[in-house]
């Protein structure tokens, strides 16, 4: 019988990393990532937990801390947000390239200039290349049990790399929300102890981030690729493993909702999902044929389990919580990317949603879904993506002809 | 002129909390850089993340609210631009000497003419409590809750020790002394440190029992003495305050035109 508590997100976060028995954890505060390392100091401190915990002097230190104790062997943890994670990017690149298999809640909070606590993906998706798995997570149940999984996956022999579980700040963070646990034996049972092949040994040394000349660095790279590749599998036999002990089935790599005859399908991720559904069954009721693709693992990119269930779509509409300057949002590139070229391949409408707090209402939704239709009606793509919600009035005069949003 | 000519009002109510050490700081930082008659278009104020780095954006000079930790860095390239404006950069003890105690032993290294405040609350207050460089042995913190095992930096010394060619402490007590120091530090040419004992009763106050504002104030009164007082020798536990280095050495950014002119002429 499972335990079953209202609360926090962080605190359920905190929980799932105490299961999981990492060794070392280090961390320096940024909100809203804080609540998490706090409760785990607590429980630390209240001997609740064996663990090393470091307070460092800044997010760079601790993602060395971790990458260091996990190249001695020890399972280790951090969590950080927005400007932390990107202090932490030189750091999270080597440890990929290291293979080193930790774990790093990603709380997601927009990027400074202008400084916002809000929410958006902005932070974790300037990470999405550097070899660190990511998983993007709807709701405080399934960031619990994302994190047990997630170590398991790092520590995959045939994986080996950093694991980034994303949770949108405030709104999985510091809501309050009924999650289970899990009994510390089913915990132990799934995840046995860190014993890696290769750790700093006395006994047998080994080095780790060595000078590759250009007749091997490729090789290197090309192998975290494989890695990841190999992962997609994995991650999903690991999923579908920890589900049968859970009894709450997440999906794979994608979860999949009323997808099968819909003509137009949303792709998301994060708390947005919610909300998206509730549109989409408020749409199917009215007779309209639409579904969601909810991505869960975003690195590796899920491409094939996306073009199983969009083979009769007309339209995909991609909302990303993030945008890359001068181009697009990275989900909609990504699938276009993957598209590109294939018979019959649906027409992608690209939409900015949600950057630096912006609500994601289900007004919003329809309006995506509406425009959706527009591009299915004139069988052609965007010009330049649409920027959902987007206050033209505050804007500088002349924006009112841009292309952003319209047909081309 | 008048206080308020100095303040954004706009972007009021400020976000210190009742009681906060931070706005007497504000207050005497305006009424020193009014006494001195510096001109609000030759100040540039540059800071960093947390509670003290809101103060830009309620003051009405030139004013760049960057990144955690990393104010000096950029207050060193504003400066190099413009070396004919006043710089000054308000940081907390986290934002100073934790994140950004490198930049901070390099900018004092250099000598170069910036003045940097230091609110030292000895908390990280922005984030809820948890302990920083300065919160000292055994503090209590979010992060610390049976006590704080590092040791604190000594400001003063490790500013001497990097090189700054002014070095001060006072406290939010000491309002008079507070505003004097300050504006010799605005004066000085070259890297001049000021750290400034804060109140914050949210966070250090309550975890350690501090009791209130007034309380705290009561603290810092008690606890620091002048440097070489007669109350300091009686009692060598007392925090010292007052201007421990002031020395007129080489500043960067004249030492960086005297290397230009040098390298012109061939």
């Amino acid at each position: 019988m499972q335990e079953t508590e209202v609360l926090e997100g962080s605190e359920a976060v905190a929980f799932a990393v105490k299961a999981c028995r990492p060794q070392v954890i280090s961390a320096y505060p940024i909100s809203p990532q804080t609540h998490i390392v706090e409760a785990l100091a607590r429980m630390i401190a209240d001997g609740e937990m064996d663990s090393e915990y470091v307070r460092v002097e800044s997010e760079f230190s601790a993602a060395s801390v971790i990458s260091g104790a996990s190249a001695a062997g020890s399972r280790s943890y951090t969590a950080s947000s927005s400007q932390g994670l990107l202090l932490m990017t030189e750091v999270l690149y080597a440890s990929a390239g290291m293979r080193l298999p930790f774990v790093i809640t990603g709380v997601n909070r927009a990027i400074s200039v202008p400084i916002s606590i809000q929410v958006d993906h902005q932070d974790t998706i300037s990470l999405r290349d550097s070899g660190v798995i990511q998983f993007y997570v709807e709701s405080s149940q399934e960031a619990y049990d994302t994190h047990i999984a997630a170590f398991k996956i790092a520590e995959d022999p045939g994986i080996l790399l950093p694991v980034s579980v994303c949770m949108d700040g405030w709104i999985l963070t510091h809501s309050y929300e009924r999650v289970s646990f899990l009994e510390q034996e089913e915990v132990d049972r799934f995840l046995p102890p860190f014993k890696p092949k290769n750790f700093l040994d006395v006994n047998d040394p080994k080095s780790w981030g060595s000078y590759a000349e250009e007749d091997v660095l490729m090789e290197f790279k090309y192998s975290i690729h494989r890695a990841m590749q190999y992962g997609k599998e994995r991650i999903k036999e690991i999923f579908s493993e920890l589900a049968t002990i859970t009894g709450r089935d997440h999906g794979g790599l994608i979860e999949a909702y009323r997808t099968r005859d819909a003509e137009v399908i949303l792709v998301a991720m994060g708390s947005m999902v919610g909300t998206i559904k509730e549109a989409i069954d408020k749409l199917r009721s009215q007779g309209q044929r639409v579904g969601l693709i909810k991505i869960r693992c975003y690195r590796p990119f899920p491409f094939e389990d996306i073009l199983d269930n969009i083979k009769v779509a007309k339209v995909v509409a991609v909302m990303d919580a993030n945008f890359s300057m001068g181009s697009e949002g990275a989900l909609g590139m990504d699938l276009k990317a993957k598209l590109c070229g294939r018979r019959g391949a649906p027409l992608v409408l690209d939409c900015v949603a949600g950057l630096g707090g912006r609500e994601v209402n289900e007004k919003r939704v329809l309006e995506i879904v509406e425009r959706a239709r527009e591009v299915e009606e004139s069988g052609l793509p965007l010009d330049e993506p649409y920027w959902a919600g987007l206050r033209p009035e505050i804007l500088p005069e002349g924006a009112e002809n841009d292309r952003q949003g319209k047909i081309g | 002129m008048s206080v308020r000519e100095y303040l954004r009002e706009r972007f009021m109510p400020h976000l210190w909390c009742p009681g906060c050490g931070h706005g007497i700081i504000m207050n005497n930082l305006i009424r020193a850089i009014e006494s001195l008659g510096i001109k609000k278009n030759d100040i540039v104020m540059v800071t960093g993340i947390g509670c003290s780095s809101r103060i830009s954006g309620y003051l009405d000079f030139h004013t760049l609210h960057t990144l955690h930790g990393r104010a000096l860095a950029f207050a060193t390239g504003v400066k190099l631009a413009r070396p004919e404006l006043k710089i000054i950069v308000p940081m907390g003890d986290g934002d100073a000497i934790a994140i950004g105690g490198n930049h901070f032993i390099h900018a004092a290294r250099r000598n170069i003419d910036i003045t940097a405040i230091i609110m030292n609350n000895r908390v990280y207050g922005m984030t809820g409590g948890q302990f920083s460089p300065l919160s000292g042995y055994g503090t209590l913190a979010t992060t610390a809750p049976y006590g704080n095992i590092y040791e604190a930096f000594d400001t003063v010394e490790l500013a001497r020790g990097a090189g700054a060619s002014f070095v001060a402490r006072t406290t939010t007590y000491h309002v008079r002394s507070m505003k004097e120091i300050i504006e010799k530090a605005i004066m000085h040419k070259g890297f001049s440190v000021v750290e400034i004992l804060s109140q914050c009763p949210t966070y250090f106050g309550r975890k350690n029992k501090r009791g209130d504002a007034v309380e705290m104030l009561k603290y810092l009164k008690e606890s620091t003495a002048p440097i070489g007082s007669e109350r300091k020798r009686k009692n060598p536990a007392l925090i010292e305050r007052g201007i421990f280095v002031e020395e007129d050495r080489p500043e960067y950014c004249a030492e960086y035109e005297k290397i230009v002119e040098k390298a012109q002429k061939g």
